[in-house]
């Protein structure tokens, strides 16, 4: 009976996701090993490349010259990208102005498109960063965008009732109602952000970590390829981590009403 | 100086039903003055316009036709002059109880030491001392309404409009608040206009039960209980309570029989 009663002892959820990532790294080098390395690889393989890679230099040198550009492209857009939600979410004039293109801007398809930046920008940090930019900038937009639309009615009778002004309704509820989609566009963004960055080398196809893939994958050294494709999810999941924390900070309300585990 | 009159309000909506546009008079010919420091209960049955026409006296709603005048002058949208208490507290939840009532008074333009000072001062009116920082999500439906009536308070206004606000609440802390509000009115002598469905809180709170139906007023009655009411349980013991209620729950049906009548005519 007291057994029954009692909280049954849980796995932190750390706990659960080291071992998860332990089982596959066991079952990828175990199946890893049997396929010829031009068409896969393998964790130690990637290690050793790691390595190699790193001594050289060269991987510092290509993180830099990727991760400057997804920094200032990345903040540009949260820059645009909120206050324009906000709004377009706010007010009807400028959603049926400009609603359309922000919709429609969310599925240009990019990949077409930079060729024609490369003619604007050159092949340097500008077009890295313009590319990186509209990948972030629209699922930050329409994130924000779409919880202005949630904000509850009556907490906005609020703001109107004591007379504040469109300016101090904006500012004192709608941003803080909105955070939490906010977040989740900004968490977005990260992952839209680094696939930008690598398409934009690809293209320009000199420097950064997206030159790494390609030189490697012409030259069948998948190992090497793995690398930097490694980094770069390694580099998403922590801005996506450290977006949460800052979720936690600036609205701590939020994750205290949802009841969500802290992570 | 608190004095509220409404004037020949009206209130029409466009619906669109079957995409075929209709128009339904929410209000029609409402007149009604209510005096400084009078409590006036507006009651009936649902969709009658009563929390129409309280939302047209604080501005979130435009009349179709009349005025509403507060202490005299008429009045054009929101103002300092009358404080609202939602139906459903309606705080914003990323404040703290003190930041929630600092809310109203940093929009009223209240600056400086003299914020918390008074915010402090109505939480401590509504008994919340002890729960100032707490956020919305930590305190109870009860405690919740209270910091609400504290916002409304804080900025002084002429006029205190209340939306049924106990009506989500438990028997118990209703009747808590309902005292409490007496108390408050009691101290502060401000006019409210107050809407409710519960008859026995019409009868306890109201100087006068407005009783409406189908846009509206059906009648007015007097509740003839004396004030100050802060004997409350003697108060629903009184003959004179369960008369008056009774009245008013005649006058309530005899209001339903009449629409009943207009439906299958």
């Amino acid at each position: 009976m007291i057994d029954a009663v009692a909280e049954p002892r849980q796995l932190p959820r750390s706990a659960i996701t080291a071992l998860s990532i332990v089982v596959f790294l066991i079952a990828w080098e175990f199946f890893g090993r049997k396929i010829n390395p031009i068409f896969g690889s393998y964790p130690t393989a990637i290690a050793h490349a790691f390595v190699a890679l790193a001594q050289s230099g060269k991987l510092a040198k290509a993180l830099m010259q990727s991760l400057e550009p997804f920094l200032a492209g990345y903040a540009l857009s949260v820059i645009v990208g909120i206050p324009l939600g906000l709004v377009v979410g706010r007010f009807r004039g400028v959603e049926a102005a400009i609603g359309f293109f922000i919709t429609a801007g969310y599925a240009m398809p990019l990949v077409a498109l930079v060729p024609l930046l490369v003619l604007w920008f050159g092949l340097g940090f500008p077009v890295k960063m313009a590319v990186i930019f509209l990948m972030a900038v629209f699922p930050i937009v329409i994130n924000t965008w779409l919880g202005v639309r949630t904000v509850p009615k009556t907490l906005i009778e609020v703001g109107t009732a004591f007379v504040a002004s469109q300016a101090t309704i904006v500012r004192r509820i709608v941003l803080p109602a909105t955070l939490p989609y906010i977040m989740a566009g900004l968490k977005l963004a990260v992952g839209r952000g680094v696939v930008g960055m690598i398409i934009a080398e690809f293209f320009t196809s000199i420097t950064g970590l997206g030159a790494i893939i390609i030189n490697s994958a012409n030259n069948f050294d998948t190992a090497t390829m793995f690398v930097p494709v490694i980094i770069v999810m390694a580099l998403a999941w922590a801005l996506t981590q450290a977006i949460g924390t800052l979720e936690r900070r600036v609205a701590p309300w939020q994750v205290e009403l949802a009841g969500r585990e802290e992570t | 100086m608190g004095e509220v009159r409404l004037i020949d309000i009206g209130k029409r909506f466009r619906l669109e039903v079957d995409r075929k546009e209709q128009i339904v008079t929410a209000l029609e010919g409402v007149n009604l003055t209510v005096a400084d420091g009078e409590i006036v209960m507006l009651t009936g049955p649902s969709g009658c316009g009563k929390t129409t026409a309280l939302r047209i006296v604080m501005g979130l709603e435009r009349a179709s036709t009349g005025r509403v005048l507060v202490a005299g002058r008429e009045t054009h949208g929101c103002g300092h002059d009358r404080g609202m208490v939602f139906q459903h507290a309606e705080l914003l939840p990323w404040l703290t109880a003190r930041e929630n009532v600092r809310f109203g008074l940093e929009m009223k333009g209240v600056r400086g030491s003299e914020l918390d000072d008074t915010a402090d001062h109505y939480l401590e009116m509504v008994g919340l001392t002890g729960s100032a920082n707490r956020r919305p999500h930590q305190l109870s439906g009860g405690m919740k309404q209270r910091v609400g009536i504290a916002r409304a308070l804080a900025i002084d206004p002429d006029v205190l409009l209340m939306d049924e606000p106990f009506g989500a609440l438990d028997a118990q802390t209703r009747e808590t608040l309902q005292a409490q509000l007496l108390e408050i009115h009691a101290r502060t002598r401000k006019t409210i206009v107050f809407v409710t469905h519960d008859l026995d809180e019409a009868v306890l709170l109201g100087d006068r039960v407005v009783v409406m139906g189908q846009g509206r007023i059906r009648e007015i009655v007097d509740i003839p209980l004396p004030r100050p009411r802060i004997d409350v349980d003697a108060i629903r013991g009184d003959a004179l309570f369960a008369q008056t209620r009774h009245r008013i729950w005649r006058s309530l049906h005899a209001g339903a029989r009449d629409a009943h009548d207009v439906v299958f005519s």
